[in-house]
């Protein structure tokens, strides 16, 4: 669905991405696990158009149709050929009420019964965000914001969701329930690239996953070969 | 003062407020968007009295007609403002797009000085408009009023009400208030970004132009610095009211409006410091509540 390859990304003037090959199959949960500053936000923001001027290849194909180039399109663009991002530290709209930003994250669409439905659906994911979703953006807690970012990211019926650090800022229970959801969007059909600090949780759900340290892919497996080795397990489960 | 005399200022000044609030929220709309001060703004309004002038005084059209018009090409000289001026400054520094917007302005206005000439025209209002009504009760005592001083209240109010409508309840208007606050993520929800910005010059420029044309009936003439002074005030009536708010914008047009018809009214020897008063206005409402009265956040003001 998604083929990325040789990407190279400068940020600020830093080579912040060197040279990687990524790619995902449809129904897949992917994560890129690393430390802060490994090139993994960089990564998902290129591939959402948020990024000019990389180099490399994102080639990507809805369904079984010949891949697309996604380079240099626009992010407006991105979520009409269904590819939606939930952005690091989840940029919930502060000023709209949690219903706007649902609405807002349905600004493609304009069949309104389908919307209301998916609206539905959101809340039935996570009903805490239906008590909520005539407050503000701004006085929801982390958690309910996190919900409503990934909830938000759902409303544009991506087929490609991809998820910027879901559990950053998260209590470690919250964690557990949000990556659940995630799994169970994934059994509903979408396919997934979740980019995480938290590489236990990550891994846990993926079906794929890659290591990127300063800009290269150093390790990649499935989750389970990664959380068996010895060097993740030393470097970023805590030995 | 008498209570008719009192009436009558006070329909005045409803009328001036209206119109200054009126331009007020075309600042504040790009203000809240872009950060950016259109000071085009007051010239969009010139235009707009201008086209109706030459719609209906030179081309004979009727009303009706010469206000659409005149509307449509503002709206148009807005949208190229934003499209030539603004647009290729998107992500350079805000100054930049500041400079280029007194740029504009200035060109505005000479232009119009070339094209128009800089003599001033008068402006012939239809008769209907300015038949006066006589009110008489025992309470009040007689009052004179023209349809048009309560036409350009009425207006306004309802023009400001469809306005709110379109940002509180339509999908682009939703857009223009999560552009306000986040662009970034705006586009990531599959907004163009370009065109919700486009709309918000639209529709902040036909406002301009209605008032310039309501204003054009009010003192009948025009000219091509006449938009520099109400410009500059409905800015104030913008920051006084909470710069990026359009219920503020329309409460600072009001207040400034009455300030400076109920000050003369009262201290007719102050009539030569008229203009003075939107200022001291804007020194006590920055010393006070530099947010303005609806502001609810303080960014970089220039």
């Amino acid at each position: 669905m998604l083929d990325i390859q040789n990407l190279n990304i400068w940020y600020r003037g830093i080579h912040a991405v060197k040279g990687i090959d990524v790619s995902i199959d449809k129904g897949e949960i992917v994560t890129l696990i690393g430390a802060n500053g490994a090139g993994k936000s960089s990564t998902i923001r290129a591939i959402a158009g948020l990024v000019r001027g990389f180099k490399g290849y994102i080639g990507y194909s809805r369904s079984q149709g010949k891949p697309v180039r996604l380079n240099g399109r626009q992010p407006e663009e991105m979520v009409k050929m269904g590819i939606a991002l939930s952005p690091e530290g989840r940029r919930i709209l502060p000023q709209l009420t949690a219903e706007e930003n649902l609405r807002l994250g349905a600004y493609t669409r304009d069949d309104k019964e389908e919307i209301a439905r998916d609206i539905d659906y959101v809340y039935d994911l996570f009903p805490r965000l239906k008590e909520r979703r005539s407050q503000k953006g701004g006085t929801l807690s982390g958690g309910e914001q996190q919900m409503l970012a990934v909830g938000r990211a759902l409303m544009s019926r991506p087929d490609l969701l991809m998820l910027d650090e879901p559990s950053l800022g998260l209590a470690p229970m919250l964690v557990g329930e949000v990556f659940d959801i995630i799994r169970e969007i994934n059994r509903q059909g979408k396919t997934i690239l979740l980019v995480e600090q938290n590489a236990f949780a990550a891994l846990k759900i993926a079906h794929k996953a890659y290591v990127l340290e300063v800009g290269t892919i150093t390790i990649q497996g499935t989750g389970e070969e990664l959380l068996q080795d010895p060097r993740v397990k030393d470097a970023y489960l805590g030995g | 003062m008498s209570l008719n005399m009192f009436v009558q200022h006070f329909i005045n000044a409803l009328g001036l407020g209206a119109l200054y609030g009126l331009i007020a929220i075309g600042y504040t709309m790009v203000y809240g968007i872009l950060r950016l001060i259109n000071f085009a703004h007051g010239d969009i309004f010139m235009l707009g009295a201008y086209f109706v002038f030459f719609a209906t005084i030179q081309f004979k059209l009727p009303w009706g007609i010469g206000v659409a018009i005149a509307i449509a090409g503002a709206t148009l000289c807005g949208l190229l403002v934003d499209r030539i001026a603004y647009r290729p400054l998107r992500s350079a520094p805000r100054i930049s797009a500041l400079i280029s917007a007194i740029g504009v302005s200035f060109f505005l206005e000479n232009l119009s000085v070339v094209v128009f000439t800089g003599m001033p025209r008068a402006v012939v209002q239809p008769p209907w408009l300015m038949h006066p009504i006589l009110i008489k009760s025992p309470s009040f005592g007689e009052i004179r009023l023209i349809p048009l001083g309560l036409m350009v209240p009425v207006i306004s109010f309802l023009i400001v009400g469809g306005l709110l409508w379109i940002v509180h309840r339509t999908k682009p208007g939703l857009a223009m208030r999560s552009i306000s606050y986040d662009i970034e993520t705006t586009r990531l929800m599959g907004v163009s970004v370009d065109r919700i910005i486009a709309l918000t010059f639209a529709l902040g420029s036909a406002l301009a132009a209605l008032a310039g044309i309501m204003w054009a009936l009010r003192y009948p003439r025009v000219e091509p610095f006449m938009g520099i002074f109400p410009g500059f005030k409905a800015f104030i009536a913008a920051v006084f009211g909470g710069i990026g708010s359009i219920p503020g914008a329309m409460i600072g047009g009001l207040a400034l409006g009455f300030v400076e018809i109920m000050s003369i009214a009262f201290f007719p020897r102050l009539s030569g410091y008229k203009d003075a008063f939107a200022f001291v206005l804007l020194i006590v409402i920055l010393l006070v509540k530099p947010t303005g009265l609806m502001g609810e956040r303080l960014e970089e003001k220039i």
